[in-house]
């Protein structure tokens, strides 16, 4: 009798109930709380999905001695700050883990300097550290374009940059390397460092967030600290967000956790101003005053907050 | 002669796999495991050369495994190799595990020497024999 071309699954395991695999390896519960706590980002979450679907498969698939490669996993996120990309990068790091595909989980995030030294000889044991540090994991690096400088052909960056390019290809069962940064720049990168491109399986874009994302994202990071807007100054911070947007220096839903933060502190300045008591309620919410008295509503402003 | 020191010492030597195992038990605990090497197997000396850095931070075996391998690519079969397991908490701030990984093919062992003093007292040392090719 011949040998049969593919190896025959083991015995009571002719068929394969994927959605029961995805259950066993808890991953849906970690794809179903970036949903809930993520607001928006749904082309993100989609390619997510898709991923862990993918990668589902081929744990099953290898299983059944249909493959035996680890899959290369490194990817890029692009997009503008405050989009979310290290929040994403932590659950998928979370999501490796619980498919098998990293040994411990943790993600440590590097940019530049963390990886680049100042003189000759110091670039190779700094990245090597680094690369020391995030085996097991993810190694997340931050506009990651820094490390290129074709300005200057001397650059140490070039260095680091030759000893990731090795431990991506040669080490991909220690650890996953995500890239993340300004979409332009990230692709200018690439198509300068093209050892890169072939490395990378997934490309990730994370969009700006639109008007009303934000509003649900402030409202989420207010309640997550016991706080809410009261019906003025839920009107102000949408005011806030339109005016914001406009201005310099803007990071998405970064913006908003600071701009709360400044919303806090005057909320917390105007109880003492005010003398009497204060309530629970009074402790908890804030008010168009306190959303109002930013700069960002003063026209020539020119330091936002 | 096979020296034996340290944990697992009347165990048959421990395959990577199991030292893979113990680096990553020493991890989970806190530990920096260290790499390090001698030609001179005397228990007493304390004195064993490092290989590279002992790793805080890491958590995973990997790094320390491809340390030892590149440890073992110069030293593996000349010297005596072992992992060591640091605690730096407070009060215990020592080793708490230590363990050959690696020994020379050839192990001379020890000599005794008898050092008659005065009136009929009489002093043992133990000295490690010189590893073969070792330039000392
Ligand atoms: N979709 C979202 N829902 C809720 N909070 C978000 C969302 N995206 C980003 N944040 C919050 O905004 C801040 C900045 O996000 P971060 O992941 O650091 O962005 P990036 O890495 O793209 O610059 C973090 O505090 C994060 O929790
Ligand atoms: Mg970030």
């Amino acid at each position: 009798m011949a040998e049969p071309l593919t190896p025959v699954p083991a015995p009571g395991e002719t068929a394969i109930d994927l959605h029961k695999e995805l259950a066993e390896t808890q991953v849906a519960e970690v794809l179903d709380e970036l949903d809930r706590e993520l607001v928006g980002l749904a082309p993100v979450k989609t390619r997510i999905r898709e991923i862990a679907a993918l990668l589902v498969v081929d744990r099953v698939r290898r299983r059944m001695g249909l493959t035996a490669e680890t899959p290369t996993l490194h990817m890029s996120f692009t997009g503008n700050p405050g989009t979310g990309k290290t929040t994403v990068a932590l659950r998928m790091a979370e999501i490796l883990y619980k498919l098998g595909y990293i040994r411990r989980g943790h993600l440590v995030s590097v940019t530049r300097d963390d990886l680049v030294g100042q003189y000759i000889g110091h670039t190779a044991p700094k990245t090597k550290e680094v690369l020391k540090k995030a085996m097991g994991g993810v190694l997340f690096i931050d506009e990651a374009y820094y490390l290129y400088r074709p300005e200057n052909e001397r650059d140490y960056g070039q260095e680091a940059i030759e000893i990731l390019l090795q431990v991506m290809e040669n080490q991909r069962d220690d650890l996953v390397v995500i890239f993340a940064g300004y979409a332009d720049r990230m692709d200018k990168f690439f198509r300068a460092n093209p050892g890169f491109r072939s490395r990378i399986a997934h490309h990730i874009d994370f969009p700006d967030y639109t008007d009303a994302e934000l509003m649900a994202i402030g409202e989420m990071m207010l309640k997550s600290l016991s706080y809410h807007f009261d019906a003025g100054g839920a009107a102000a911070f949408r005011d806030y967000i339109a005016a914001r947007r406009k201005q310099p220096h803007f990071a998405n839903a970064r913006s908003i956790r600071n701009a709360l933060d400044r919303m806090r502190m005057r909320q917390a300045n105007r109880h003492f101003a005010h003398p009497g008591l204060v309530t629970l309620d009074d402790l908890t919410t804030i008010t168009a005053e306190d959303v109002r008295a930013s700069r960002v509503f003063n026209q020539d402003a020119t330091k936002p907050d | 002669m096979r020296v034996t020191q340290g944990c697992f010492s009347f165990l048959p030597d421990l395959t990577d796999a199991d030292i893979r195992t113990q680096v990553q038990y020493c991890i989970d605990k806190g530990w920096a495991v260290n790499i390090e090497f001698t030609d001179d197997p005397h228990p007493r000396n304390t004195y064993w050369e490092m290989w590279s850095l002992p790793a805080f931070d890491v958590k995973d075996a990997a790094p320390i495994m491809l340390e030892l391998d590149a440890c073992r690519k110069v030293h593996g079969g000349r010297k005596y190799i072992r992992l060591s397991g640091f605690d730096s908490t407070h009060g215990w701030e020592s080793v708490r595990i230590s363990f050959l990984v690696g020994r020379p093919q050839e192990e001379p062992g020890f000599i005794l020497t008898r050092n008659e003093g005065g009136g009929q007292a009489i002093q043992y040392t133990l000295q490690a024999r010189p590893l073969p090719g070792a330039s000392a």
